[in-house]
């Protein structure tokens, strides 16, 4: 014979729990149910997005009218219960219906709590609770008005979200100093405090409200600090205390809510409680998943099943705002006996923090990145022992591979669509398949034709343990060159690191870096010192003792030990004037040979070193400058004599020329810089073979760069045409710019656009405005404490110990 | 020995050299990052290369012609290049240096 159930209450803990009980014993109950509230069974937890819009109340159904039909439930909807006796076992609902029981659960569940400030119960103060509440909040949003909403807990936050999305001007008022303090520690309460504001919410914490005014209806809300908000509708969501009162009426043992035992039994044998009016071991819940334990457990004990009993577990909180990411979980306070392991990523708002006690987690906050938190969650509940994996665990599951100790099993263990390289978006499996497919054996090939790691260069690391897991030990990472001998790192990572830690001085460089040496070697000074010229031009104090002696004295050294100058001739254009200064330089100074350079200018060589400052002197007074001859820089911008005489000239190339070079003299460049301007296709400037070169046609300027006539010979490479002056040099300035950048220190234009791909080189220089605009911009600052003639500086007295010998001795002795 | 004042230690560039006229050519005075004081004949033994215009690392210098690395305490070439060039004593007393002539006289008489 079937026994006669009732149950209290249709919330999703009964709901479960029946559930549950129809699966293990469905014909021993004879079920009905009273609901005060005159609906079916629905998921309270997606009332906010019902709020928001996003989902409609028909969606949100749980237990729709057909289930109870079918599983021969009676549904009395609309019906309070008013009293139960507990000797007749019979409860009353307030339509006057009794029902008789053998066996009673109460799932009342809680109610909000209202702060008792003056004008609470103005009409226009509602809490959110039910579908009644969000109904009245949706239809006071109709009128845009201005919402206030007390509580910036989980439910107060949802709400605020909700209403703001029906249009209306929220305020959060939250009496603590940050959001949801009690699931985030303040540091992620502020990055969601940040999120909720740029939604237009406004939040004021430590906001204490002292009244709630309004003439017959709400008006405004009064803050204790004087502060006057004005509101047509006030949500109450601080909080929720269980509904006992029923129970407690009916004589049944209750604290804060019903009093029961494991079984979810209360000191009646024959009435259960569960739901958040139940009180377990001294603990209420209030989120689902112990509530769906609690509705486990009762419906087993229902079944028969004694044994059945609730265990208290943490339970992760969620914030269901759209956009807003946020995973809280058990204890997060800090204290002496706790470490914690806390991740940052302030570009992209990511916050994590776990707190360990003993290498087991017992709390996390998840913030902007909650994926890992069901795994965080696991290793909680399962006490597992973490220290094996405490260096990679912030990182989250995807990075523990079989060996979690091993880095390369965390690059093995990474999904193939994972992002290796931010810069030029390439994920993991197009690094390892151009690996296998087109036989890539060298990161510089991996770079040439997947672009992974050919920018910024941060990735390397994982690029080439992608390397070292796709061809075993065929590659070895080791192979990536070193600077010199002083370190391990190459001149990629280490121009990546100079910028990524800030290091500002050679000897900054060498202590972060580690190197092996004091202070260096002649490879990696000059090197060091043109990093650090190129990529901090204001606050870097240029270190001549770190220069070639060529640039150190700004002449050419000579087998001889003396030297050569070669003074500037804008474009190769001289005259008479200039001429004659250089022929009375080289009578005065006896020089023994001229000769004219490729670079279209005049070279005297074989001038004492003492007589240096002197000869620059006298070329000083007819106005020429050093012409950088000698330096990693820009060297000369040859050109033809273009549309001004030449009868097939398009452009004026000579003017160019020596625009170019006049924008661009005394810069750095990781290795020499030559260019060329030829005012038609027949090049007669031979700037097809130039670094940078530039072929003028009727419709504009064709720019050609990576052209090579030494040691290799090359062509160049089409850069794209441009169609005015002031475009051609923007490209040129921004392209050099970018090599300086990039390039590492005596590698020409040409391999350094071998190595990053001239299609990528392209796409940043002519198809990304901004980047070039960037570049051109970070040049013409650099340009700013470049641009001083070395040459009249020394005049002037500059490095006089270059020029002198430190004394003269021993004559007399050996005169003797 | 006969020690000739040079001159003093901040004459010389830290990380750097200058030079001295002798009736023999050229030395070169060095003075490292941690103040040592050393000098050899600038001359580097492979192709003469003025040793004193050259980087000086560590207790080295590299010549600026053809990037030997010399060595200022023993003037051999450390690597793979076999070579060496004359080193010659110098005193430091306080900031004033000199250097002994001597070597130089024995080795012209």
């Amino acid at each position: 014979m079937t026994e006669k159930l009732v149950i209290i209450g249709n919330g999703m803990a009964p709901g479960r729990m029946l559930e549950h009980l129809l699966e293990k014993a469905s014909d021993r109950y004879e079920v009905t149910i009273f609901n005060a509230e005159p609906r079916v069974n629905y998921d309270r937890i997606m009332l906010s997005p019902v709020l928001s819009g996003e989902k409609d109340y028909e969606e949100i159904i749980i237990h729709g009218d057909g289930w109870y039909i079918k599983h021969g439930i009676t549904l009395y909807k609309g019906h309070k219960i008013i009293a139960i006796d507990r000797a007749g076992k019979t409860v009353t609902s307030d339509h006057g219906v009794t029902e008789p029981y053998d066996k009673l659960v109460i799932a009342t569940g809680s109610v909000p709590f209202i702060i008792p400030v003056p004008g609470h119960n103005l009409p226009g103060v509602l809490t959110y609770r039910d579908l009644d509440d969000v109904r009245a909040m949706m239809l006071a949003a109709q009128s845009r008005a201005k919402a206030v909403v007390i509580g910036g807990g989980l439910l107060g936050l949802e709400a605020a979200a909700g209403l703001n999305a029906q249009g209306m001007d929220v305020t959060v008022l939250h009496v603590m100093p940050t959001l949801m303090e009690r699931q985030l520690d303040p540091a992620a309460g502020y990055l969601l405090q940040r999120a909720v504001e740029q939604r237009g919410i406004k939040v004021i914490t430590k906001a204490n409200t002292q009244a709630i005014t309004g003439n017959g209806k709400v008006e405004q809300v009064e803050l204790a600090d004087g502060t006057v908000i004005p509101a047509t509708l006030v949500v109450m969501a601080v909080g929720i205390r269980p509904n006992a009162a029923l129970a407690k009426e009916a004589g049944i043992a209750a604290n804060r809510g019903i009093v029961v035992d494991a079984g979810m039994r209360s000191n009646d044998p024959d009435i259960y409680a569960l739901g958040e009016c139940a009180e377990v071991n001294g603990m209420v819940y209030g989120l689902v998943a112990p509530l769906y334990e609690m509705a486990r457990v009762a419906a087993s004990q229902l079944a028969g099943d004694e044994t059945a009993a609730f265990v208290h577990s943490d339970t992760p909180t969620k914030l269901k705002v759209t956009g807003i990411e946020l995973f809280s979980l058990g204890d997060f306070a800090d204290g002496d006996d706790r470490q914690e392991i806390v991740l940052r990523d302030a570009s992209a708002g990511v916050y994590k923090r776990l707190v360990l006690k003993d290498d087991r987690i017992i709390g996390t906050v998840l913030y902007g990145e909650t994926a890992d938190g069901a795994w965080f969650n696991d290793l909680k509940k399962k006490q597992t022992d973490i220290s094996p994996m405490r260096d990679t665990l912030i990182f989250g599951q995807s990075y523990q591979g079989g060996a979690p100790l091993d880095p390369m099993a965390a690059v093995a263990a990474l999904p193939d669509d994972a992002e290796i390289c931010g810069c030029n978006g390439v994920c993991k499996s197009k690094i390892t398949g151009a690996i296998t497919a087109k036989g890539l054996t060298s990161l510089d090939d991996v770079r040439a034709h997947t672009k992974a790691s050919a920018s910024c260069g941060s990735c390397t690391g994982l690029v080439e343990k992608l390397m070292v897991l796709t061809l075993g030990d065929t590659y070895n990472p080791a192979a990536v060159q070193p600077m010199c001998g002083c370190t391990t790192l190459g001149h990629d990572e280490v121009r990546r690191l100079i910028k990524a830690k800030h290091l500002k001085t050679i000897p900054a460089v060498m202590q972060e870096l580690e190197w092996a040496t004091s202070c260096g070697c002649a490879k990696c000074r000059p090197a060091l010192n043109y990093y650090l010229v190129c990529d901090w031009p204001d606050d870097y104090a240029d270190d001549y003792q770190s220069r070639f002696i060529n640039e150190r004295v700004h002449a050419n050294i000579q087998k001889d030990g003396t030297y050569s100058v070669v003074p500037r001739m804008w474009g190769g254009v001289t005259n008479a004037a200039e001429l004659r200064a250089i022929a009375d330089v080289v009578d005065k100074f006896e020089i023994p040979m001229v000769k004219v350079t490729g670079g279209q200018r005049i070279d005297m060589l074989g001038i004492r070193k003492e007589d240096l400052p002197a000869v620059w002197a006298d070329l000083g007074q007819a106005g020429f400058v050093s012409g950088h001859a000698y330096a990693k820089g820009l060297r000369t911008v040859k050109t033809c004599v273009g549309s001004d005489w030449c009868r097939f000239g398009t452009q004026d190339s000579t003017g160019l020329g020596i625009r170019i070079e006049k924008f661009m003299w005394g810069s750095w460049t990781p290795a020499k810089v030559k260019m060329a301007v030829s005012g038609c296709p027949r090049n007669c400037a031979e700037a097809t073979c130039k670094d940078v070169g530039v072929i003028c046609v009727d419709s504009g300027y064709e720019i050609h760069f990576a052209g090579a006539a030494g040691l290799d010979i090359k062509g160049t490479e089409v850069l794209g045409l441009v169609r005015t002056e002031d475009e051609a040099l923007e490209h040129i300035v921004a392209l050099t710019q970018m090599y300086r950048e990039q390039g590492r220190y005596l590698e020409r234009i040409y391999k350094w656009a071998k190595r990053i791909g001239i299609p990528e080189i392209k796409r940043q220089i002519m198809d990304d405005d901004a980047k070039r605009k960037a570049y051109f911009d970070r040049f013409v600052f650099s340009q700013k404490f470049a641009q001083v003639d070395p040459w009249s500086e020394r005049v002037s007295g500059k490095d006089k110990h270059e020029f002198r010998p430190m004394a003269t001795v021993g004559f007399a002795q050996a005169a003797e | 020995m006969n020690w000739i004042a040079i001159g003093s230690l901040s004459d010389i560039p830290r990380r750097g050299a200058r030079c001295v006229d002798t009736p023999e050519g050229k030395i070169a005075i060095f003075r490292t990052a941690d103040d040592q004081v050393y000098a050899i004949e600038d001359h580097c033994p492979h192709k003469g290369g003025p040793l004193s215009q050259g980087i000086v690392h560590g207790t080295a210098v590299t010549c600026p012609l053809h990037n030997w690395v010399i060595s200022l305490e023993t003037g051999r070439a450390l690597g793979a290049d076999e070579g060496a060039v004359r080193t010659i004593p110098v005193r430091v007393e306080g900031e004033r240096l000199f250097i002994a002539l001597e070597a130089l006289a024995s080795r012209a008489a």
